[in-house]
């Protein structure tokens, strides 16, 4: 059978198999490379002082403990704010919407929001949150840009678990007499949580990567605040502490560290997206 | 009591409809709010001369606002990044969707979206530490921060979007095909690359249009890595994208200069819409096959 096969079929083959080899090795090797070299650098400039205390121009000491607690601020007022907003919208496309031209405006305005790139929100947030609702550029003004980010993940992953509850499951509930809003919070609802749990996670990790969208809307503050307090005021996330530290300030240490940080959770949440793919997965098989 | 009911109901229904109309309303605030902003600073200076002229001086007197070095700033770097990273994302895509063994293609999946997942400040951490005083060192030039070092960056920013798609591309190609193709004497490999690829051209056109699209809006990174100097696009040189532009002068910016920074992201988001419209295009037929 080998033998048939032409020579320049042969080399062709040959070429394609060795492209595609190095291709696939290259990725891995980029990856490996950056999480090896990350971690090589920054782990060693981690220290529990850098990470209980916040930067002191007296004993000019820099702390990261202000902008760890800025970054859980965002994240825990990001999500609190656009899980009902997504999982609303979700619900209201596959319960309720029966005009097919509502439901094609809304997905088709969803696949806009992700296109977007974060400068724009940014600025976006900063002339609408900041200025026109006159929020300063505070974490609670980044909070909401950051919920029209995720707004489009929390409804996709809403929806997608959505259509996975049986119909019958509905149709039973409405068969017993319950009414729509009835059907939803007792049947619907309890069917989506796998999708806000996919969609909560893949948020989070969008949070911690996000840079460009905070820069004008949550400021570079470094203050230390309690949490209703620091939703009022200024304040950089990890993200916009590295870049100032390593663009302004050449603080290469303390960046690594602050990208450190940021690696291994992000591989964090990158491994318990696939468990809980894994686990819901399983489950519903069953 | 039936009446209180149907209210009730009536009026889920419309929370409901509130929430569903959120994106849309989003969508409308953010295409609002940037042609409002972006209008009058395009008035004072006069669109061609704002797209067409080849000098950004916004703290001169008088100021020169031309956007010409951003606009083909960021078309050469985004060019530069397809042309780096859809080879390698499209043949490592066809290795993942058609070859790897299942344990070699969850471990090499796990890495890509490892990379999708990395803040791009980390990126941009990372090129400015290795790429930017690589490049000074190999090319033997004064500075290593350059738009050649930006188009690495984002090339490889770009992989995990066009590995995904186009293995979601490679993998809704009929299995009919690939097997005629194999009947007729074609080997594995073969039929890969001269009929699943083909086939499942409009998907793979997906993928590099979402790189385009992922590419011409990262601001973080290329910021940390491009100089940011309003020069006119060269390989070796420090330039400055329509994202950085903005981001770089808005802190400080005022008057018609601040102004100026939203008529380029006007001209940014115009761009990114003329994107997504194309992507969709492109989705919608890999869909109908």
């Amino acid at each position: 059978m080998k033998n048939q096969i032409s020579m320049k079929r042969r080399s062709y083959i040959n070429i394609m198999r060795i492209l595609m080899a190095v291709s696939a090795a290259l990725t891995c090797a980029l990856v490996l490379f950056l999480v090896i070299y990350v971690l090589a650098k920054g782990i060693p400039n981690i220290s529990w002082k850098l990470l209980t205390t916040g930067p002191s121009y007296l004993s000019e000491q820099i702390g990261i403990l202000p902008d760890i607690l800025n970054t859980v601020y965002l994240i825990i007022a990001t999500l609190i704010i656009v899980i009902p907003l997504g999982v609303g919208a979700a619900v209201y496309l596959t319960e309720y919407a029966k005009n097919q031209r509502i439901v094609s405006v809304i997905e088709y305005a969803a696949e806009t929001l992700s296109g977007i790139p974060s400068i724009i929100y940014g600025l976006v947030g900063m002339l609408f949150f900041c200025q026109f609702l006159n929020m300063q550029t505070s974490l609670i003004a980044g909070s909401l840009t950051l919920v029209i980010m995720n707004l489009p993940t929390i409804m996709r992953t809403t929806q997608e678990s959505l259509k996975t509850v049986p119909q019958s499951y509905r149709e039973g509930a409405f068969g017993l007499g319950a009414g729509k809003w009835r059907v939803i919070r007792t049947v619907v609802l309890p069917g989506c949580i796998d999708g806000v749990i996919t969609g909560c996670i893949l948020s989070v990790g969008r949070i911690l990567g996000e840079s460009a969208a905070l820069l004008f809307t949550a400021g570079f503050a470094h203050a230390l605040n309690g949490f209703i307090e620091g939703l009022g005021s200024a304040g950089a996330s990890l993200t916009v502490a590295l870049y100032v530290y390593a663009k302004e300030q050449g603080e290469f240490g303390v960046a690594f560290a602050i990208a450190a940080i940021l690696m291994i959770l992000t591989l964090i949440i990158n491994l318990l997206a696939a468990l809980v793919g894994r686990y819901f997965k399983k489950r519903r098989s069953i | 009591m039936k009446n209180k009911k149907q209210i009730l109901e009536t009026a889920i229904h419309g929370i409901f409809l509130v929430l569903g109309l959120i994106t849309v309303g989003s969508v409308l605030l953010i295409t609002i709010y940037l042609v409002i902003a972006g209008i009058p600073a395009i008035r004072e200076i006069g669109l061609f001369k704002f797209l067409f002229n080849d000098t950004w001086k916004s703290t001169a007197q008088p100021p020169s606002f031309g956007i010409l070095p951003f606009i083909l700033t960021s078309i050469y770097g985004t060019a530069g990044a397809i042309i780096l990273g859809v080879p390698i994302g499209f043949l490592t895509s066809v290795y993942l969707a058609k070859l790897a063994p299942p344990k070699m293609r969850s471990v090499v999946s796990s890495a890509v979206s490892l990379l999708a997942g990395i803040p791009s400040v980390v990126y941009g951490l990372v090129g400015m530490l290795i790429l930017v005083p690589g490049i000074r060192k190999l090319f033997h030039i004064p500075d290593g921060s350059s738009l050649l070092a930006a188009i690495i960056v984002l090339a490889i920013m770009i992989l995990p979007s066009i590995i995904n798609v186009s293995i979601t591309a490679l993998e809704a190609v009929p299995k009919e095909y690939e097997d005629a193709s194999l009947a007729l004497g074609a080997t594995p490999i073969e039929t890969y690359f001269r009929v699943s690829f083909p086939a499942a051209k409009s998907g793979i056109a997906a993928a590099v249009v979402l790189g385009v699209g992922r590419a011409i809006g990262e601001a973080m990174a290329v910021m940390m890595v491009s100089g940011n100097a309003p020069n006119m696009p060269s390989l070796f040189q420090s330039v400055r994208f329509l994202t950085t532009a903005v981001a770089s002068e808005m802190s400080y910016a005022s008057g018609l200069q601040r102004e100026a920074l939203f008529s380029i992201a006007l001209v940014l988001f115009l761009f990114i819409m003329l994107i997504n419209a194309a992507l969709n295009f492109f989705l919608k037929r890999s869909k109908e096959g």
